[in-house]
């Protein structure tokens, strides 16, 4: 019951998070390419760091310990663009629209700011705007005009050490699945795989990806089947329940007349 | 009886003035937040997107106007005549209730104005697609039917028309609350892993749709005690209590289906675990389901004081159940709690308060409570 069956995965982005030193400079340029402020009191870097109607992106600083010494990894978070978005079944109005290339893309003008979606993401991704009087929901786009050009993300382009990889989720997937196979440092998961039915972000990492702020029990059923699961009785409830209603109420109405009571049916 | 003249009567006494002044209040305080925003006026977060307004206004709301479909569906169309004393005041708060509804969902929305899009943008594979249109489509059909009771008195010349389209619409109006009252906890389908397993269920849409259905007769009961005390019209308890009797049965059924469904997600152990979930989710189904069962079983349930007050407990029961879903189960998903603001509670407070003195207002003056008599007469 999905909108449009897309015959390909798309486009995604591999985040090998073993790389990331925490430079921040793709929050940066999420903020330039997307025109968002700044909030001194939601950080898009460091240990506080979360996503915000300002931060579509936000890398989150964690010291762990793996082999009984202290290490620091970095998490870059933004929406992970479903293969089955959940906040597109969840939004009655279609502000919500995976697109061809891969992108789940928000369309404010569409939008009811009802903030179902907010509740429907598995990820809880999508944010909303709090301190405004007429306020839209916000969330990475992940550059969708860019990327249908063909470009790379804004975040994807400026980081210095190659921690993100763009491209076809399939040739992703096959990527990750030989850097993991083939280094012994890595947990063999690819984030992203199958969670919430699959992702077109993908995650490698060499600390279980729990420790870093991961959701691990997210179910592997795309969020949109358990909807489906109980709308698709609506058209047969319809035609059932409204037909058994009508005779029903022809039934009860002549038994009474043909038994001979008085009274004459009045509605209310 | 004042309510069959043309004139128009509103008696003031002291608690309708005292509602008067909360649904002012709230009325103030909802243009207020309507120009200045969610953030500003309510407790709300991206922890906590849906609270107060949702959960009592909306969710509960609708579940305790259910007494309109059900009382309709076993007077009017299953025509058990001796209901139809009650089916009148049954149906009025049932649409006062979804209109407070529509007021809750249109303040907690927040681009309000821009409330009619799903109209033509057409999120059909969402839970809450089928929920609005239901709720709009409910209310239009409820106003329609009030129709029928508001031409006895003005614009009598439609009274035939609104009456010859009763059979339509009565039908329309049980079918489309069945829908929706499922769909209202289907909402929650993709709660999966975030709701409390209490509570998160496949079946939570049936569970919604039962606890709507049978909290209609507790509603009744309740009602039309006050409406007893206050227009001195006393409904016979046997009535009262056949009609509660349909609304026990469907609730053995719900118990029995809640305890097999405990067991078959393995979730019985959560049951008896302690903790705030635990222990609400017990409230709830004790003083809302089992001990109002028990009520209606022992002598004490024969006599008016105890079939009120069961019926008042199974009210209660599914107000809790509501807030536990939206409320009390996503705490510990969310590691963080979430208390409604001043606002918010007054806001609340002023609708129930406003729908309260609507209804005041109608009684007065228009054929509700006592129209016995009338249908005799066409009856003739």
């Amino acid at each position: 019951m999905a909108y449009v069956k897309f015959d390909t995965p798309g486009k995604g982005v591999l985040v090998d998070l073993t790389k990331c030193v925490g430079c921040g400079s793709c929050s940066l340029a999420c903020k330039l390419w997307n025109d968002l402020g700044h909030d001194d009191e939601v950080p898009d870097q460091g240990p506080d760091a979360k996503l915000s109607d300002k931060n579509w992106t936000a890398v989150k600083f964690f010291a762990l310990e793996k082999d009984n010494e202290p290490v620091y990894r970095f998490v870059k978070n933004q929406c992970l663009h479903c293969q089955h978005p959940a906040c597109e079944s969840a939004c009655f109005s279609r502000a919500f629209q995976r697109t061809e290339n891969g992108p789940v893309v928000y369309y404010p003008h569409l939008c009811v700011g009802c903030r179902y979606c907010m509740l429907a993401c598995p990820f809880d991704v999508p944010k909303f705007q709090w301190d405004k009087s007429f306020p839209l929901v916000t969330k990475c786009q992940m550059c969708s005009s860019r990327v249908d050009k063909g470009e790379a993300p804004a975040c994807v382009g400026v980081c210095p050490t190659n921690v993100m990889t763009y491209g076809d989720r399939d040739e992703l997937l096959a990527m990750a699945r030989k850097t993991i196979e083939s280094d012994d440092k890595y947990i063999k998961h690819i984030y992203g795989e199958h969670e919430a039915g699959g992702t077109n972000w993908l995650y490698i990492s060499d600390i279980p990806f729990e420790k870093l702020g991961f959701r691990t029990d997210v179910t592997t059923r795309p969020i949109q089947e358990y909807s489906h699961e109980f709308l698709k009785y609506t058209p047969p409830v319809i035609v059932a329940w409204g037909g058994l209603l009508s005779a029903m109420y022809v039934y009860t109405k002549r038994r009474k007349e043909v038994a001979g009571k008085d009274k004459k049916d009045v509605p209310m | 009886m004042e309510a069959q003249s043309s004139k128009w009567v509103f008696r003031m006494t002291p608690i309708r003035f005292l509602l008067l002044i909360l649904a002012g209040v709230a009325a103030a305080l909802a243009v207020y937040r309507l120009v200045v925003g969610l953030g500003a006026t309510t407790n709300l977060n991206d922890h906590w997107p849906w609270g107060l307004w949702i959960g009592f206004d909306v969710l509960t709301g609708v579940a305790l106007a259910g007494g309109g479909y059900s009382v309709a569906l076993i007077a009017h169309i299953l025509h058990i005549e001796k209901f139809n004393v009650i089916a009148r005041s049954a149906m009025l708060t049932s649409l006062l209730g979804y209109l407070l509804v529509m007021i809750g969902l249109f303040l907690d929305i927040g681009q309000w104005f821009n409330f009619w899009r799903p109209f033509v943008s057409w999120g059909y594979h969402s839970v809450l697609f089928e929920v609005f249109w239901c709720v709009s489509l409910y209310t239009t059909v409820q106003v329609l039917e009030f129709g029928e009771i508001g031409t006895e008195k003005v614009a009598k010349s439609w009274h035939r028309l609104f009456a010859k389209a009763m059979p339509f619409l009565l039908i329309v109006g049980v079918l489309l609350p069945t829908l929706h009252q499922s769909s209202l906890g289907a909402l929650y389908l993709t709660q999966v892993g975030k709701l409390h397993p209490l509570w998160w269920s496949p079946y939570i849409g049936l569970f919604f749709l039962m606890s709507s259905f049978f909290v209609g007769p507790a509603m009744v009961t309740v009602e039309t005690s006050l409406a007893g005390r206050a227009w001195k019209h006393w409904v016979d308890v046997k009535i009262i209590r056949s009609l509660q009797r349909i609304g026990v049965t469907v609730m053995l059924m719900y118990l029995i289906l809640k305890i097999w469904d405990l067991f078959a997600r393995d979730a019985m152990q959560y049951v008896f675990a302690g903790g705030l979930e635990s222990t609400m989710f017990l409230i709830e189904m004790g003083l809302g389901v089992i001990i109002p069962i028990i009520i209606f079983f022992i002598p004490w349930g024969k006599t008016r004081a105890g079939l009120i007050t069961a019926g008042a407990l199974v009210a209660l029961g599914v107000i809790i159940n509501r807030m536990n879903v939206v409320i009390v189960g996503m705490i510990g998903y969310s590691g963080a709690g979430y208390i409604p603001s001043a606002i918010e509670i007054l806001v609340t407070v002023g609708l129930v308060a406003g729908g309260a003195l609507a209804y005041c207002f109608i009684c007065d003056n228009f054929r509700i409570l006592d129209h016995q008599e009338e249908q005799h007469k066409v009856a003739q």
